[in-house]
């Protein structure tokens, strides 16, 4: 029961800073709160398998085994956000270099504007 | 077995990495590849639908390992129909980036477009919800690419927008899957549909938070208001091949909402209902009339067809929130139209973009072969806002007929034709201040003309537009294969057993494993 409550209240933990850095209005926050949450989901898949301690993930003859699925789930999930995550913070990068600036949301004044005002 | 219906997922699988190793430098050559890569697509997912067209599931098992284990694709009406769609869509995308030179703009672009295609495909095709998660990530990232090709600031700062918002996508589905398998100890589609039958009607918490959470996933891919704010600047910034391309990235939304909705939560199942006459219907009926009043509010051309999507789409969820193998029809014939009108409109504002300082709705001196453009743009806009006599009016006319008879008739009558109006002076007041006051502009003596778009583009235009045409006067075959279709969603009894029944690799699983 104790292992349940404690894999439980890091997700939630994990899910609740996730979601609050992901409200920010800078592309930094936002990026490590995505992280957060993709951590809390990670260990939320691992856990939909049922949490067994000692037990083997395959099918032998024992009586209890882990499930071994939600562990080969869990592997494709990393890596997809970890390549997902490499690409965002490489194409934030890129917007904040170029434009010096990086609010993720849209500037006030509208870029063609900027340009008529400017000539 | 046989093994073609892979085939729509390795063909651009294989072409993608020989773009990029044997042709990187070499832009003709990208583009044959490209394009006779795309070409046989047609020609497969043409034969795929011709098979599948008689009411056949066909089912292919990867590395012959049988479901629920192994890893299956399968083919049925609707998925090969949307598997044709894409692949003609995307020949003529192709055509316009190569004809406006928008594929030498940047690096990789053809390599990355066979990508996004083998996710689209994938995404179609899968049997197994996990899988849709991933061939939904190849087509993300491969559409990550595509958004920010050719840079620019404020491209760059729309692809983070696009990109942070659809992580957030990814997360939810995978929370969603995770609630799925702890519920019920599978991911395969049809496995789910027998299993979720099965759960006890007193302990449904955990499948209805998943229903939830994955109608939550599909809806932010179809820009369902509240979920639509990632789409109008990224589909305005993006470039205009790459925007038409996403065209049927919300339809896969769409599609993804049809099969798990039918296949696994059935529509009369107690735990989800309520879930789209209460929620979804409401929301759909609110991104149409937001959508549309866009169309009016926007102030640049490619905002106003980004608009016009979101509008679009909501037109295709209220279809498929009534949930009636009548609506499905309807949402089926409505999808094939609104990505032919929505990707021609995208093409068109690029052909006026060219010819001008901004693409803002001001009167400006004419554009370079205006007449053809403003002609195609007449047109388009006809069939976007549904008036006769294109299919849009005939889709329309479709979905007002299958929400007659639901207790929310006069709802989704109002806003639906209140919302087209609304489209029709937003399109009329975008279309003649573009060409029309232009003719009372002088153009400046000193600027040079622009020259006039090149033929290959009109080519494309000409080619999607005429592609609405033939869905307007082949509407009566169009609807009654959707009507198949839908009949074939509504008893998803084959699909299941060819999935299940089908020999192979452990298919003789011991019962006491679970």
């Amino acid at each position: 029961m104790g292992l349940e409550l404690l894999v439980a209240s890091a997700i939630g933990i994990l899910t609740a800073a996730g979601m609050y850095l992901v409200l920010r209005l800078r592309t930094f926050p936002v990026i490590m709160g995505i992280s957060l949450l993709t951590y809390a989901v990670n260990v939320f898949l691992f856990a939909s398998g049922r949490l067994t301690v000692s037990a083997p993930p395959i099918l032998t003859d024992a009586t209890t085994y882990a499930d071994p699925l939600p562990q080969a789930l869990v592997l494709t999930a990393i890596v997809i956000s970890f390549g997902m995550t490499a690409v965002v913070v490489m194409i934030a990068l890129g917007a904040y270099l170029g434009a010096n600036d990086d609010e993720v949301n849209d500037p006030v004044t509208d870029p063609d504007d900027a340009v008529e005002k400017a000539t | 077995m046989m093994h073609w219906i892979i085939a729509p997922v390795v063909l651009p699988a294989i072409l993608a990495p020989f773009i990029v190793l044997a042709a990187r430098y070499h832009f003709g050559i990208q583009r044959v590849v490209s394009v006779a890569g795309v070409v046989a697509m047609i020609a497969i997912a043409a034969g795929l639908a011709w098979q599948a067209s008689d009411g056949t599931i066909m089912l292919y098992q990867l590395g012959d390992w049988a479901a629920p284990f192994g890893i299956v694709v399968v083919g049925d009406r609707l998925s090969t129909l949307m598997v044709l769609l894409t692949a003609v869509l995307a020949l003529f995308v192709l055509l316009y980036a190569i004809g406006s030179k928008w594929d030498e703009r940047g690096w990789h672009f053809h390599a990355l477009f066979q990508f996004q295609l083998m996710g689209i495909m994938g995404a179609f095709l899968t049997g197994d919800l996990f899988n849709l998660f991933v061939f939904f990530e190849v087509l993300l990232i491969a559409s990550y690419g595509l958004m920010i090709h050719a840079g620019g600031n404020v491209r760059l700062r729309a692809g983070v927008q696009y990109v942070l918002f659809n992580l957030i996508g990814s997360t939810l589905f995978l929370f969603a899957l995770g609630a799925i398998y702890a519920q019920t100890g599978t991911l395969n589609m049809a496995d789910l549909a027998q299993r979720v039958a099965l759960i006890d009607p007193a302990d449904t918490v955990g499948i209805r938070v998943a229903a939830v959470l994955l109608l939550m996933v599909f809806a932010i891919k179809a820009a369902l208001v509240p979920l639509h704010f990632w789409l109008p600047s990224s589909y305005a910034e993006a470039p205009a091949p790459v925007a038409a391309l996403f065209a049927i990235m919300t339809k896969v939304g769409a599609y993804a909402i049809i099969r798990v909705y039918t296949l696994i939560f059935s529509p009369d199942a107690a735990a989800t209902s309520g879930l789209f006459d209460v929620w979804l219907l409401p929301a759909a009926l609110v991104s149409l009339a937001v959508g549309m009043m866009g169309v009016l509010a926007a102030k640049k051309l490619d905002r106003l067809v980004a608009f016009s999507v979101i509008g679009s789409m909501g037109m295709v969820m209220v279809a498929l929130s009534m949930f009636t193998p009548a609506s499905i029809s309807a949402a089926l014939y409505y999808i094939i139209h609104s990505t032919f009108a929505a990707a021609a409109l995208f093409l068109i504002s690029d052909l006026v973009r060219s010819g001008r300082a901004n693409l803002k709705l001001t009167a400006m001196a004419p554009i370079s072969g205006a007449a053809l453009t403003s002609g195609m743009f007449f047109v388009a806009a006809i069939a976007m806002t549904g008036l006769p006599p294109l299919s849009g009016f005939l889709g329309k006319l479709m979905i007002l007929q299958a929400g007659f008879d639901t207790n929310m008739a006069t709802w989704i009558w109002a806003v639906i034709l209140c919302s087209s109006l609304i489209s029709i002076v937003g399109f009329a007041r975008a279309g003649s201040t573009l060409f029309w006051k232009a003719k009372s502009i002088e153009p400046d003596e000193e600027t040079v003309p622009e020259p006039a778009p090149a033929a290959l583009s009109y080519v494309a235009i000409g080619g999607l537009l005429t592609l609405l045409v033939a869905h307007t006067i082949f509407a009566g075959a169009a609807y009654s294969y959707a009507e198949r279709t839908a009949a074939q969603l509504f008893a998803p009894l084959p699909y299941v057993s060819t999935v299940l029944d089908t020999p192979g690799k452990l298919s003789t699983p011991s019962k006491e494993t679970y």
